[in-house]
């Protein structure tokens, strides 16, 4: 285990060859670059469309590998075979937007025949090449599950270089493309042409998508577009930080996915690379601070007392025996009650001040009705912490003339 | 001819079978707008169908089929919990389930050496319909004969149960299943819950998925879901017809595909068969072209026709 360990760390480092190190870069910038991507894809409610042209790459590899045998006598020329993917997946995601566009079917409905028909068309001509090469094929079924085990040194550095590319295209379309996603009116008023920057998202996915066709394999490279971008969302609500998380959750993910296959080399990296990618998320999910898990049920504890505080020390100044036993609880503990039920001298104050706010929280709720209904926690909170002290002073003064009144 | 109904009959009846239990309930899952649960199904039950292998240590049907249910029913509360606490869209949120799940699937198929046995990734995306044998049968009058019937594979008659239980599901729940998947809102409010209505729906998906996909592999219940309702969909306003449409082109792209495949390749020459799973995939996507161009009413190219006719009046 500690050999296991020791070797992972080597290989996390950069120190388990030139070659792994390469692949481990390249892993890193494809998911980064995906990351980022898929920020813009998860934002235009479009993340399945990866699905379908995913899918769609596989008729093309094999038919590249076909082309590629009889012109060369190799077919297994990495870039013969991920050019042909890119001219599939390009036909297959022109089939989802056709479908969408002319028939009367629905964008799920016309990504699942489009992933499920080019998929199928890969697979007879798969197994067409495999009774005709015998054995020529073996790599084409990496392809499916990705496999970084027989990597050549130029097939790395090929990923690497062109994740780097989608990468700074990002970069400099960074505002448009944020644009897109949020206001597409406003887009059109200063002049962008929202149809081809559309078509621009599309491209880089698809690039992304055939870079990551041989790490990663074709059912599960639109994990690197959607797992990070998912979690990212969890952390953040501006479209900046995240896209920085998902690039940072995405390149994480991959290069520790990537660099654990390299040592469990038995193992499919595209499956280790989704699964670390899944425990970010998973972690994001938990432990994020606003939206997270944790921090949500935390907050509703918080609440709860809150509400429990109040209702007691209203029983409280109204001279009313407290029942509740977590309202007892909440109570003893801020030393309101005594052991014995017996309401302290703290008490009595909490609960006539308490008492006094919830007074004016009706003032103000009746004389500002609709500020008093946007307010999150109208009467949940000391009155001067939430609204301005002028305010207060006026509402309590405009009290005391009606005690007095009432007390005449 | 004892070839025929000892190798390619079980195969080619296999492939129907789960055609048409797919196809039919894919008709409720394209009004609902999920048509992308089936794909998602099949993802996610490679890990249920490994664990069930591995605990029970052998490929007997029913833990594995057990595990799978058991797959679809956790990913599809996930995907709903991750949606809901992450406000995020059913799209991303199917997609980082699913890929998660056959992730998980793959890292245990490997590790586990179930390898050698008869599992494999290949086998559990594009199934292996040729393996189906009935070597107990000798001529096509066994076909009547009920013990001899009782000697097919184990896997022809899981699907074939479950494809009447589908069928039964659709007689006895049309109605319901009808007013949820038009509208929603409207069968609350008759007292006919649409969520209970959906999650049988999710419920028989997963049933039929996981039968069909042990023995036909995913990428054929993903394209029986969504390829014969589409098509029928293109043909048709009602959905009592649509759904008759749907069985039809369900069980002829099952007949059609596995003819094309077994035999197909040997017609130009070729010397092997091709994946069946595949080619009878791709049969219904080729229907279902052809339905979205020449539909009658709703095709590509008649809308067109009629357009310009129109404007030449």
């Amino acid at each position: 285990m500690s050999e296991f360990l020791a070797e992972l760390i080597k290989a996390l480092t950069l120190q388990a060859g030139y070659n792994t190190s390469l692949v481990l870069v390249g892993a890193a910038l494809l998911g980064g670059a995906a990351g980022g991507i898929g920020v813009f894809v998860l934002l235009r409610k479009r993340s399945l469309v990866s699905d379908a042209i995913s899918h769609a790459t596989l008729p093309g590899v094999v038919l590249a590998f076909m082309l590629a045998s009889y012109f060369f006598d190799d077919g297994r020329a990495l870039w013969a075979l991920l050019i042909g993917a890119a001219f599939s997946a390009v036909l297959g995601a022109l089939a989802v937007e056709w479908i969408v566009r002319y028939t009367r079917l629905k964008e799920d409905a016309a990504i699942g025949t489009v992933l499920s028909t080019f998929f199928a068309l890969g697979i007879v001509l798969l197994t067409l090449v495999q009774s005709v090469y015998q054995g020529g094929q073996a790599g084409l079924s990496d392809f499916i599950l990705g496999s970084t085990a027989g990597l050549l040194y130029q097939d790395a550095l090929l990923i690497a270089v062109s994740a780097f590319v989608v990468g700074l295209v990002l970069i400099f379309k960074f505002k448009e493309l944020t644009l897109l996603c949020f206001d597409i009116t406003f887009a059109k008023a200063q002049g962008y042409n929202v149809a081809s920057l559309d078509r621009l998202l599309l491209f880089l996915l698809l690039a992304v998508v055939v870079i990551g066709l041989k790490t990663v394999g074709l059912v599960l490279v639109i994990a690197l577009t959607i797992i990070p971008p998912v979690a990212a969302r969890f952390w953040t609500e501006r479209v900046s930080h995240m896209v920085l998380i998902a690039t940072f959750i995405g390149a994480l993910g991959s290069w520790f996915g990537a660099a654990l296959s390299s040592v469990a080399t038995d193992l499919p990296t595209g499956g280790l690379i989704v699964l670390t990618l899944f425990s970010i998320f998973l972690i994001s999910l938990l432990v994020a601070p606003k939206r997270g898990a944790l921090a949500h049920a935390l907050r509703h504890k918080l609440f709860q007392r809150r509400v429990h505080e109040r209702q007691g020390l209203l029983a409280i100044s109204r001279a009313e025996p407290v029942f509740d036993p977590l309202t007892q609880k909440i109570l003893r503990k801020k030393r309101f009650l005594r052991a014995d039920g017996a309401v302290t001298e703290e008490g009595h104050q909490a609960a006539q001040k308490m008492a006094r706010d919830q007074v004016l929280w009706n003032a103000y709720h009746q004389a500002y009705p609709i500020e008093a209904l946007a307010l999150e926690d109208w009467s949940l909170r000391p009155i001067e912490e939430v609204i301005p002290k002028d305010l207060v002073e006026e509402l309590s003064e405009e009290l005391m003339l009606t005690k007095v009144r009432l007390v005449q | 001819m004892n070839d025929f109904i000892q190798l390619d009959f079980p195969s080619l009846l296999l492939g129907t079978l789960a055609a048409l239990s797919c196809g039919l309930l894919g008709n409720f899952l394209l009004l609902r707008g999920q048509a992308l649960m089936g794909d998602t199904i099949s993802h996610v039950v490679l890990p249920g169908i490994v664990g069930g292998f591995l605990l029970a240590g052998s490929v007997a049907a029913l833990p594995m089929m057990l595990g799978a249910l058991f797959a679809s029913l956790f990913s599809v509360s996930l995907i709903e919990l991750i949606k809901r606490a992450g406000r995020i869209e059913a799209g991303a949120a199917m997609g980082a389930v699913f890929t998660t799940m056959f992730a998980l699937g793959v890292v245990l198929l490997e590790q586990s050496g179930a390898r050698g046995v008869h599992l494999d990734v290949e086998h559990a995306l594009y199934g292996n319909l040729e393996s189906a044998l009935w070597l107990e049968a000798e001529s096509f009058q066994d076909l009547l004969s009920f013990s001899k019937l009782f000697s097919l594979p184990e896997d022809i008659w899981v699907l074939f149960f479950i494809t009447l239980l589908v069928i039964l599901f659709i007689v006895v729940f049309y109605k319901p299943l009808m007013i949820t998947s038009f509208d929603a809102a409207h069968a609350d409010s008759l007292g006919i819950s649409s969520k209970w209505m959906g999650l049988g729906l999710v419920f028989m998906t997963a049933l039929s998925a996981v039968a069909a996909f042990s023995a036909v592999g995913s990428i054929l219940v993903i394209a029986m879901f969504i390829c014969p309702p589409a098509t029928a969909r293109m043909l048709t306003d009602k959905l009592s017809t649509q759904l008759w449409i749907s069985g039809f082109i369900a069980v002829l792209s099952g007949i059609s595909g596995y003819f094309l495949a077994a035999f197909g390749p040997f017609w130009f020459g070729g010397q092997d068969s091709v994946s069946a799973a595949g080619m009878i995939a791709l049969m219904a996507g080729f229907l279902q072209v052809l339905a979205m161009l020449f539909a009658p009413r709703y095709g590509v190219l008649s809308r067109l026709f009629f357009k310009n006719r129109f404007h030449n009046q």
